[in-house]
């Protein structure tokens, strides 16, 4: 009763509060109608248009249909899924264990270390992509490595060949990628309470297990953002196959999803509505695998 | 201590953590051998400085137009970050601070437009430009990215640790809020202003696909897509391709060893 009294006592600055609200949010939300809630519906309209250039004409299922009889849309569809399935946990495993061996205060060197493996973070793709690419030539300085190393006996035909050159992209992402997810980890588990590890290593559980029941555990929201966040960062996937494998090369053996859309309305004579048929294959396996992801963060908390 | 498994294990680590970190730092040294070296000798794999520096820089500026670049580099990440802060900045204190009905869930709705690929996007955000007749102008790069969801969010959380006795106070001082906003809230917020900053501006240095699509002639090029340009050719000159990539790095990698706290906050700052 009183509770509702003071509302109608502060009617107007409630409204004036409400007023004030709207005006500081207004424009980054009339920008956001017009640069993605416009587009992405538009884009779903001409997913169902078909024609060259800007003509168009209403298809029904015609580009879907297409989808399905399309070669290389589904080698594109195959290798996008590769990459995920592949990279994402290779390099999230190997943020983790960074992360692990650097929470430890003891560790000489800690600080270099972290730096070092952060590094690449700082590189834009572009750049780091033209260097992989110089790198992985035929004669180039990984050849001359491994070889000098007697890990191989002849050189690897890296951007050459179909399976090395999705080795070399995979490479290359997780190069790029994995001190960005080690920060994370390593910011959560600063948050972890100390004497947890304490108590657990004065009832003599080993370093392993303390990582695997303690660590891992705590560190369920973070692992499920980065997954979420690396998932869909990998579905997008375009600078380096599109720099390092010259246009998803050889022979489309790394073309991903949105090189083939870039390729559809850029590259070839514009088909607008199948390439929009394309990116929505992406919007759906986006929506798909977050909501996997977070079913599976769920399940195993209860 | 002297349990040999715990020492072993110990050993392990370094020997990983230093592989790592020299795989990690590698690719930097490379570049900068590769830019004193020849194109031939670079792919042949040659690891120690060179003569070729000079020829390399020489070749480099000769076929970029480096002063026009590097003012369309410098003016679209320069905008666009100014732009992007003051507008997400502002969301990010108006969905904190001010209580309106239908506030949460707009914010849920944004957090789930968060995963809509650009992929998506670049289609329909071509034509609409190609019918604004904005292709190959700075304001068709800088326009999409201004409203950032993940800036909005950003602020937000950083928001939630701004006093709101300051506000108050303020009022009582007859200021407007838009004074408020201006005159206390950013410089009291000014390091989460310098966080966003270096991210915002290191996204908007580093784009690639977006600008490859809507500039087209070479003097509205970015860096980034000179330096790219350089590797499409039939065969590339690496030793040039060097040189470009040592300037596209260096303003992002200048400030990370300048701001590394801030640069790290930055980063973090969406998910804490």
């Amino acid at each position: 009763m009183t509770k509702r009294g003071v509302v109608v006592a502060q009617s107007g600055y409630a409204r004036s509060e409400q007023v004030n609200g709207w005006l500081f949010v207004m424009p980054a939300l009339v920008l956001l109608g017009v640069f993605m809630i416009y587009p992405i519906l538009w884009s779903l309209w001409m997913s169902f248009q078909v024609g060259r250039g800007m003509n168009f004409s209403f298809g029904g299922f015609t580009n879907i249909l297409r989808l399905t009889q399309d070669p290389i849309f589904l080698r594109a569809l195959g290798n996008t899924l590769i990459f995920l399935a592949i990279q994402v946990p290779i390099m999230l495993v190997l943020a983790l264990l960074f992360a692990n061996a650097l929470n430890d205060s003891r560790l000489w060197g800690r600080n270099w270390f972290r730096t070092a493996i952060f590094l690449p973070c700082v590189t834009s793709l572009v750049a780091y992509s033209v260097v992989f690419k110089s790198m992985f030539a035929q004669d180039g300085i990984m050849n001359q490595m491994l070889m000098a190393l007697h890990i191989i006996q002849d050189p690897i035909p890296w951007l050459a060949d179909p399976f090395w050159a999705k080795v070399v992209i995979i490479g290359a992402i997780t190069w790029r990628w994995t001190g960005y997810n080690m920060i994370f980890y390593l910011a959560a588990m600063q948050n972890i309470d100390r004497s947890i590890y304490e108590a657990a290593k004065i009832d003599g559980v080993p370093a392993w297990a303390r990582f695997w029941y303690i660590t891992v555990p705590m560190l369920r929201p973070v692992i499920l953002f980065t997954t979420v966040i690396s998932t869909i960062g990998t579905l997008q996937l375009f600078d380096e196959p599109n720099l390092i494998t010259n246009q998803g090369g050889p022979s489309d053996s790394t073309l991903t999803l949105s090189l083939y859309i870039y390729n559809l309305s850029f590259r070839f004579m514009p088909s607008f509505g199948y390439a929009s048929t394309v990116s929505y294959v992406i919007v759906v396996l986006v929506g798909i695998l977050t909501f996997i992801q977070f079913l599976a963060a769920r399940e195993r908390r209860s | 201590m002297s349990n040999p498994i715990a020492l072993v294990g110990r050993a392990a680590t370094y020997l990983l953590l230093l592989l790592a970190a020299f795989i990690s730092v590698f690719p930097f040294f490379w570049m900068a051998v590769g830019a004193t070296n020849t194109s031939a000798d670079i792919i042949k794999g040659k690891a120690t400085p060179g003569g070729a520096l000079w020829t390399n820089m020489v070749n480099f500026f000769s076929s970029v137009d480096m002063p026009r670049i590097l003012f369309n580099s410098f003016f679209i990440a320069g905008v666009g970050t100014a732009l992007t802060l003051l507008i997400s900045s502002l969301a990010g204190y108006g969905f904190e601070m001010f209580r309106s009905r239908f506030r949460e869930k707009i914010f849920g709705g944004l957090l789930l437009m968060l995963s809509i690929p650009f992929a998506a996007l670049m289609v329909p955000l071509f034509i609409m430009m190609a019918n604004l007749k904005m292709i190959n102008t700075y304001q068709a790069i800088i326009l999409p990215g201004v409203a950032s969801i993940f800036i909005v969010f950003y602020f937000r959380q950083a928001t939630k640790a701004f006093p709101h006795e300051l506000r108050d106070a303020a009022r009582i001082d007859g200021l407007k809020e838009w004074q408020i906003f201006l005159y206390v809230y950013m410089p009291v917020m000014r390091s989460t202003y310098a966080a966003a900053t270096i991210i915002v501006f290191m996204a908007n240095w580093n784009n690639y696909l977006w600008p490859l699509i809507v500039l087209q002639t070479n003097d509205m090029k970015t860096l980034t897509l000179v330096v790219a340009g350089l590797t499409s050719a039939y065969t590339p000159d690496f030793g040039v391709v060097m040189v470009g990539a040592i300037f596209a790095t260096l303003p992002t990698l200048v400030i990370f060893f300048l701001l590394q706290r801030r640069f790290v906050e930055g980063m973090l700052g969406a998910v804490k």
